[in-house]
């Protein structure tokens, strides 16, 4: 028989149930309870409150501009010291080609492009690529530039958070993406990324984005050496400011790959199994309970594991990619593109309906169905 | 518990204990709420084995890979004279054993093998009467129904007294293999030169008639319809009824890498092999063990599917040969800390087992 449940394992879970907000207790107590497939039918729920039958896909490509890194941050594969033979910088004509290829993309509706702190880039460098690329494809999104990279400017060119992301923005940058936040708890930060952007300024990035209308995702890296109630704490600062704001369009869980890190060598740290990823997949969606999109990144899950998310509360398989750089350094061995087809059919399977997307969540309408 | 309208009798009839229909089971297999199913299957599995995951410390032996059954989803077998084939010889065989002893939790034997064209029911004998006398703490658990069915073709005896020699020798459990779809429609297709679906329950019959315990399986996600899933489990479901002899069941996903069959079948997704446990795990009311087999799920549907309703995540095995020939990408054998792990991160008591799921020890 099953064994009796505490009082406080009762009580969050009947909220969960009801879809009412969870308290940190809350999220500890479900945390604790371990019962999966509980927490995948209420998140189930929750990701039908939010988005319906809807399940989003988009058309994107992602551009990492640089592996040369300042902060050297102990979790990363990606990043290489400045003078390393297998550092690189893409100048206006590299971009200049991408940007050719991507012309010819059909539906292609956003740019994504994420990089290394380059010791000596300067800000204006980063200006120009935003307007290459506004030019250069006048329909597509401008995602650019985790608030890591913003806090960079920020300290590099000596000008306020705002005056930069007034000047993105100016250039044609639409949204920010939601990579760096990492943990958000700077006893966790001194530690696995001590030079980067700290939790007041992640969030002050986030917060002045969206007073300016930039729409931003957000994300939490876990796995590696945070408690548990750090996570949850991580959740509830970001629910916080998205009740301040509303700026977050969605979500996503990034499972650390400790392979070839620093931080996987030192604390001797194995990649959580797909327990865990499930189960915090459903924990988020249940606690963040004011943010409408949850991301399976397929590049970082697998193709399968994805597909399952869409089960325990995602809504999102993101992109078809063209050429993703910073996970496969750490040892994810996806493909490293798929066809929107593919992605169609495993929506299709899952009883959802596959709708493709731009940026900012408005359907796109699909000639292929339109035929169909 | 949530459930959509369209299935609150079928949740209802699970919760009080009452036997699902055939139509319940078809219904099940259109229901898109993977979640509300594995809530469902695990609700079962709680109530039914509470917290406890068996896993073994095993070895596979196989001992020939060539097969006179030319199965088309199957990428293991060859004819002789064909690059990789092999045939094991005594020595050979125990010689694998030994290296396979270095591990000291060592428990038992996984032996399967091909339809070897020449080889003597004697000559397969003789080596597992070698491998216990050599190895007398091992459990040998092996030989499936289709290899049972071919011993009693080629040596002239029933099936009762292939069985019994087989137990004589040292046999302590039979393996769950070559049940495939029990329809003969189906193996008409795939796999014409082996035992039928009456041969094969047959020898799990007779088997447990002579109080040797028998696993059994099902390989889905190729030419077989949904209503013979269902139909597979009922097969099953009704001899457990009369026999009470299958100790677990294993969902087998077809692997199409380097088959025929693969030439026009795709693998099936991590959603449809999770809601095939689940389902299993609700039809099949009088089996006690359902294996997630991480060797063809992968390890993280393995892990997953432990919510799904399973409660047995088979073996270290050592080293895998049949599915790792089709493509499976899953590694050749696991660590026992890998496999301890991954049942208590899904707040589960591993406990390692023989191959009669008597429990050795349970780790806390």
């Amino acid at each position: 028989m099953a064994e009796q449940k505490t009082t406080a394992v009762q009580q969050a879970r009947a909220k969960a149930q009801a879809g009412e907000r969870l308290t940190k207790e809350d999220a500890l107590a479900l945390y604790e309870d371990n019962d999966l497939l509980f927490l995948a039918k209420c998140a189930r729920a929750a990701k039908e409150r939010a988005s319906g039958r809807n399940v989003y896909y988009t058309v994107n490509r992602h551009i990492n501009l640089t592996n040369i890194c300042s902060s050297n941050c102990p979790l990363c594969a990606f990043q290489v010291e400045q003078g390393d033979k297998r550092g690189y910088v893409m100048e206006h004509d590299d971009i200049a080609k991408v940007l050719e290829q991507a012309k010819h993309t059909c539906h292609l509706s956003e740019i994504h492009i994420v990089s290394a702190l380059h010791p000596d880039k300067p800000f204006n460098y980063y200006v120009d690529v935003v307007k290459q690329v506004r030019e250069a494809l006048p329909k597509a999104d401008v995602k650019a530039f985790t608030p890591v990279e913003v806090v960079n400017f920020s300290k590099t060119t000596g000008k306020p958070i705002r005056e930069v992301l007034e000047i993105l923005q100016k250039a044609g940058l639409d949204s920010l993406p939601g990579g760096g936040a990492e943990i958000l708890s700077d006893r966790v930060r001194q530690i696995i990324c001590p030079k980067k952007a700290t939790t007041a300024e992640w969030l002050e990035t986030m917060r002045t984005a969206h007073e300016l209308g930039i729409r931003t995702n957000c994300s939490m890296m876990y796995g590696h050496i945070e408690t548990i109630e750090e996570r949850v704490d991580h959740l509830l600062l970001l629910r916080e400011l998205q009740d301040e704001t509303h700026g977050f369009q969605a979500f996503m869980l990034f499972p650390f790959h400790p392979a070839h890190t620093k931080l996987g060598d030192e604390y001797h740290l194995q990649r959580v199994g797909s327990w865990e990823d499930m189960k915090m997949l459903a924990l988020s969606r249940l606690v963040l309970d004011n943010v409408a999109h949850f991301k399976a990144f397929w590049v970082m899950l697998t193709l399968p594991i994805a597909q399952l998310a869409l089960g325990f509360g995602a809504d999102d398989l993101d992109g078809t990619i063209g050429e993703e750089k910073i996970i496969h350094a750490a040892g994810a061995r996806t493909n490293t593109g798929i066809t929107r087809t593919t992605l169609k059919k495993i929506i299709r399977e899952t009883g959802y309906t596959p709708v493709e997307r731009d940026t900012f969540y408005q359907a796109i309408v699909d000639d292929e169905e339109v035929q169909a | 518990m949530l459930a959509t309208k369209e299935y609150e009798d079928i949740e209802k009839k699970v919760l009080q204990g009452e036997r699902l229909s055939r139509e319940d089971g078809i219904r099940l297999f259109h229901c898109h709420d993977l979640a509300w199913l594995g809530a469902l299957a695990d609700h079962v599995r709680q109530e039914k084995c509470g917290d406890i995951v068996y896993y073994n410390v095993n070895c596979h032996v196989n001992l020939t890979n060539i097969c006179t059954s030319h199965c088309e989803f199957c990428a293991f077998g060859r004819d002789a004279g064909d690059k990789g084939a092999y045939a094991m010889t005594k020595e050979q065989a125990i010689g694998l054993v030994r290296e396979a002893l270095k591990d000291p939790d060592m428990g038992g034997l996984h032996v399967v093998s091909g339809l070897h064209p020449t080889w003597s029911f004697e000559q397969y004998l003789g080596i597992l009467q070698a491998l216990h006398e050599e190895f007398p703490q091992l459990y040998l658990k092996g030989f499936t129904g289709v290899e049972i069915t071919h011993f009693a073709k080629i040596s002239g005896l029933s099936v009762r007294e292939v069985l019994e020699k087989l137990k004589a020798a040292g046999l302590k459990a039979i393996a769950g293999g070559g049940a495939e779809i029990l329809s003969d429609r189906v193996r008409q297709e795939l796999c014409p030169n082996k035992a039928t679906a009456e041969e094969w329950l047959n020898v799990a019959r007779t088997a447990h008639q002579l109080g040797i315990p028998t696993n059994a399986s099902m390989l889905y996600g190729h030419i077989e319809t949904l209503e013979e899933r269902v139909d597979h489990l009922l097969k099953l479901r009704n001899l457990q009824d009369e026999t009470h002899g299958f100790q677990t069941f294993i969902c087998f996903p077809f692997l199409p890498k380097h088959t025929k069959l693969g030439q026009r079948i795709k693998q099936t997704s991590m959603w449809d092999d999770l809601r095939t446990m689940a389902i299993a795990r609700l039809m099949l009311d009088n089996f006690r063990n359902i294996k997630a087999y991480w060797v063809m799920l992968t390890v993280p549907v393995a892990q997953v599917a432990l919510g799904f309703g399973a409660n047995d995540i088979d073996g270290t095995i050592h080293k895998e040969n049949i599915m790792h020939d089709a493509g499976a990408e899953s590694p050749r054998g696991l660590s026992e800390d890998t496999i301890i792990r991954i049942i208590k991160e899904a707040g589960r008591v591993p406990a390692l087992c023989d191959c009669n799921f008597n429990i050795i020890r349970t780790i806390d």
